[in-house]
């Protein structure tokens, strides 16, 4: 009788367990990404466990796969700027709102995680946090409590970018802090207010989130009923677990896995979202690309069409650093296309043939987060500037080298020992200066910013101090899209492609909206038994 | 037998400090930084700088090196810059993870390789030798993350019989759903071991088949049961001498096979810290891994010399 009843215990829970509806995400990244709040291993970090985990006081409007995705309120319901103090912002807390341990979320936990992230005195400072942080939030000064739901953030210089600078900072809990006595204790049992909870952590093989059913908002209580998120960084082995049923998610399949993918009925899920595989190019010393009508022959030789079908459609064609459909693509008056007899023109006014081409080394990296396929593309562009008159070396370093190379700028030792003249590094354009003038402005070049050839251009200078002051939101998104199209009408890069973001997903699972962004909310999906 | 025990494990000492030291030198050497995949694109050179304070990368090499050494000698092989982890503890996990797939592959990688060996050697010239041999051949030649992505093809998403990655829910365990993850891995990685047991178990019985001892004891009328045993204990100071290296190229962990299968163990750990630059990590794993394959090596010596007196002697 007592086995009997045993056993149909066991079948009892064998059936719970079987009921229990699971999201299994294979990742790329090579570890599970740190969870203590801002995470690593690249946005994908922050898309699987800081966003889910936490929350930030701006966040990601990720509900739309259609519109470009902007920042809407979060743990903030409200942001204004002193009319007569730019430097000071008022932002007013969402009130109601519940840490996953129960306790309140107030004006001083987030006083506290400032600290964490920005004050190297406060006890809870944590380096690593801080670099992330830091960077973006560059122009932060200080913060005040006005009462328990209202604090004020004053930065260093007016700046109008607070909104979206505040989106990539999360929130954490100062209570667990000091119940756990430190970072490494947060790590093993973390505490957000995010849709999701921290249920279990296998260092390097996966992390289990539950559904946090208190969530405040309530139409983002995840519809599943776990989460499990597995570091699988080779493209085959994750296409394999999809394909055999261990996984129902995964990241980036590889282009020639993706038929049979869809052959096997799996979704493919693509759109655009803010990235940028393209050639930054060096202004320095002697090189070729200081010459305009170089840099537009560059780009009439590119054929993003042709490279399209080499990697199965799996990318959009580029023609500036956001889309030609975005708001801050602007009216440029360069109609980039394939033209590679236009190309041979333009390269032929400058000096340069077939018997004289135009010698360019270009540092490329073999593989790295967001570099797509590096070389196949970068072997076929190199054949489409070849073609036209151009000479194309590559320089090729493993991803952390070209991190590093890419830091050190145009003028650094590397590049100029190398006689380097350009960089192949996808770039994130989520936010419009991250977008557009870092990579135009010439205060952001030399170790200070993302403009790596140094490209200098007085009225670009002018439209992107403008735009980073402007607080009419709509006059803003007019003056960065001015200033986009001064950076398509001086063909500051070579733009090549935007990846897609594609992503396999089961049959089984239904309700994902891919927003165009680097982020997404996982929290709508459904998994049939 | 202890001489020779004490002598090698006192020859430790410096092989663990050259290794170290170069490897701490060629870290620095090679391109790139262990900050850099903490930073955004855009940090500035103060972030910079106060993250390579932080982890105490902003000192001299040689200090650095000292820094680590003191803080290994009080036991504590220091803090993963990737993640934030324990060395000690990251380490001790992956060697675990791979202690169980390498342990297995060991054994059958082992067996095989003896008793094709010594089918081979015994029928020298035979169709048995050919086969053996063309199998030892196989195990050598093929490469290992190409034999691993066909057999995820044919078992795992074709036959769907076996899990194509991971280790099982509850990692080391007699549950059928954890040891069915093992399978693919172990029979993956006991390839090469196979092979070159194989081969010199075959070589060495073969020549010792020949020998006067061996017709003396068959002018005996021994059995062939005895007369195999004589030439296995005549033919084994070699054959654990390559068990030894083999157990320590298992043990040290297969990048590959352990991508491939996404198994959580060394290889797959040092990939990571590479690519990441992750010193501590990649230090104290190579530590490690580089004492290990000196106890290893020792052991087999001691057993060596055990099996036959003339290595003692010698």
């Amino acid at each position: 009788m007592r086995r009997v009843v045993l056993g149909l215990l066991a079948s009892a829970l064998a059936f719970g367990a079987q009921a229990e509806s699971v999201l299994r995400v294979a990742m790329t990244a090579g570890d599970i990404p740190i969870v203590i709040g801002q995470a690593d291993q690249g946005y994908e970090g922050f898309r699987f466990v800081s966003y889910n985990l936490y929350d930030s006081l701006v966040a990601w409007d990720l509900s739309s796969a259609d519109h470009a995705s902007g920042v809407v309120p979060g743990l903030a319901v409200s942001w204004t700027v002193d009319p007569a103090d730019h430097t000071r912002w008022t932002l007013k807390l969402r009130e109601g709102v519940k840490w996953q341990d129960g306790l309140p979320f107030t004006a001083d936990d987030v006083v506290w995680n400032f600290g964490r992230l920005m004050d190297p005195k406060a006890p809870q400072f944590h380096p690593g946090q801080y670099a992330d942080a830091r960077t973006r939030l560059p122009d932060y000064k200080g913060i005040e409590k006005v009462d328990d739901h209202t604090v004020i953030i004053i930065t260093k210089q007016e700046t109008a970018l607070l909104p979206y600078q505040l989106a990539f900072l999360v929130m954490v809990s100062p209570a667990q802090y000091a119940k756990v006595g430190g970072w490494e204790g947060f790590a093993k049992a973390p505490i957000g207010t995010g849709p999701y909870k921290f249920d279990k952590i296998v260092p390097r093989e996966r992390l289990e989130l539950v559904p946090n059913k208190d969530y405040w908002d309530a139409k983002r209580i995840p519809k599943q009923d776990r989460l499990v998120l597995y570091p699988m960084p080779e493209a085959t082995t994750r296409a394999a677990a999809l394909l055999s049923g261990q996984v129902n998610w995964i990241e980036a399949p590889a282009p020639d896995t993706i038929d049979k993918l869809r052959q096997s009925g799996f979704k493919i899920i693509t759109n655009a979202y803010p990235h940028i595989w393209s050639y930054e190019l060096s202004y320095q010393g002697a090189s070729p690309f200081k010459d305009f009508r170089v840099r537009q022959a560059a780009n009439y030789a590119v054929d993003r069409a042709g490279l399209k079908e080499l990697l199965g459609g799996m990318m959009i064609e580029s023609y500036g650093n956001v889309t030609r459909d975005h708001p801050w693509y602007g009216k440029p008056s360069f109609d980039i296309k394939y033209d590679p007899d236009m190309a041979r023109k333009l390269l032929k006014e400058a000096g340069y043939d077939k018997a004289h081409p135009a010698k360019v080394k270009i540092a490329i990296s073999t593989a790295g987060s967001g570099q797509m396929q590096p070389l196949p593309m970068n072997e076929f562009v190199q054949q489409n500037l070849n073609d036209v008159g151009f000479d194309v070396s590559f320089d090729v370093m493993d991803w952390n080298a070209l991190i590093d190379f890419m830091r050190a700028s145009a003028a650094g030792p590397v590049a100029v020992r190398n006689s380097d003249n350009g960089i192949n590094f996808s770039r994130n354009t989520q936010d419009p200066f991250g977008a557009i003038c870092r990579f135009e402005q010439t205060n952001q070049f030399g170790g200070s910013g993302s403009n790596w050839g140094g490209f200098s251009n007085k009225e670009v200078d002018e439209v992107c101090d403008a735009a980073t002051h402007e607080f009419d939101p709509v006059k803003q998104d007019a003056l960065f899209a001015k200033a986009h199209a001064l950076m398509v009408d001086n063909a500051v890069m070579v733009w090549i492609a935007h990846d897609v973001n594609p992503r396999a997903l089961s049959p089984k699972l239904h309700g994902f909206i891919q927003a165009k962004n680097w982020f997404q909310d996982l929290t709508p999906v459904t998994v049939d038994p | 037998m202890l001489r020779l025990a004490a002598l090698r494990l006192l020859a430790v000492v410096p092989i663990a400090l050259g290794v170290t030291i170069i490897c701490f030198v060629l870290m620095f050497v090679a391109p790139g930084d262990p900050i850099q995949t903490l930073l955004p694109d855009n940090a500035t050179p103060e972030v910079i700088a106060l993250l390579r304070q932080a982890y105490g990368l902003d000192k001299p090499l040689p200090v650095q090196y000292l820094v680590w050494l003191g803080h290994l000698l009080r036991g504590d092989l220091g803090t993963s810059i990737g993640t934030g982890r324990s060395v000690a503890a990251e380490l001790g996990a992956a060697i675990g993870n791979t202690a169980i797939v390498a342990g297995g592959a060991a054994i059958v990688g082992f067996s095989l390789g003896l008793a094709l060996g010594l089918l081979a050697g015994t029928h020298r010239g035979g169709w048995i030798d050919r086969v053996a041999s063309a199998v030892a051949l196989c195990g050598l030649s093929v490469p290992q993350y190409w034999l691993g992505i066909v057999m995820v093809i044919l078992f795992s998403v074709t036959l769907n019989w076996l899990p194509a990655m991971g280790m099982g829910p509850h990692g080391l365990s007699w549950h059928w759903e954890d040891l069915r993850n093992l399978v693919m891995p172990v029979a993956t990685l006991s390839l090469i071991p196979a092979g070159i047991v194989t081969r010199i178990t075959r070589d060495r019985v073969a020549e010792l088949l020949r020998q006067d001892f061996v017709r003396t004891l068959r002018a005996q009328g021994l059995p062939t049961r005895t007369i195999i045993a004589h030439v296995l204990k005549n033919a084994a100071p070699p054959i654990l001498a390559v068990m030894g290296l083999q157990l320590g190229y298992l043990f040290g962990g297969s990048i590959l096979v352990e991508t491939v299968f996404n198994w959580p163990g060394v290889g797959f750990l040092m990939s990571n810290a590479i690519l990441r630059r992750d010193q501590p990590t990649l230090q104290g794993a190579i530590l490690v891994l580089s004492l290990g394959f000196v106890f290893l090596n020792l052991l087999v010596d001691l057993l060596q010399s055990s099996v036959d007196p003339r290595i003692r002697r010698g």
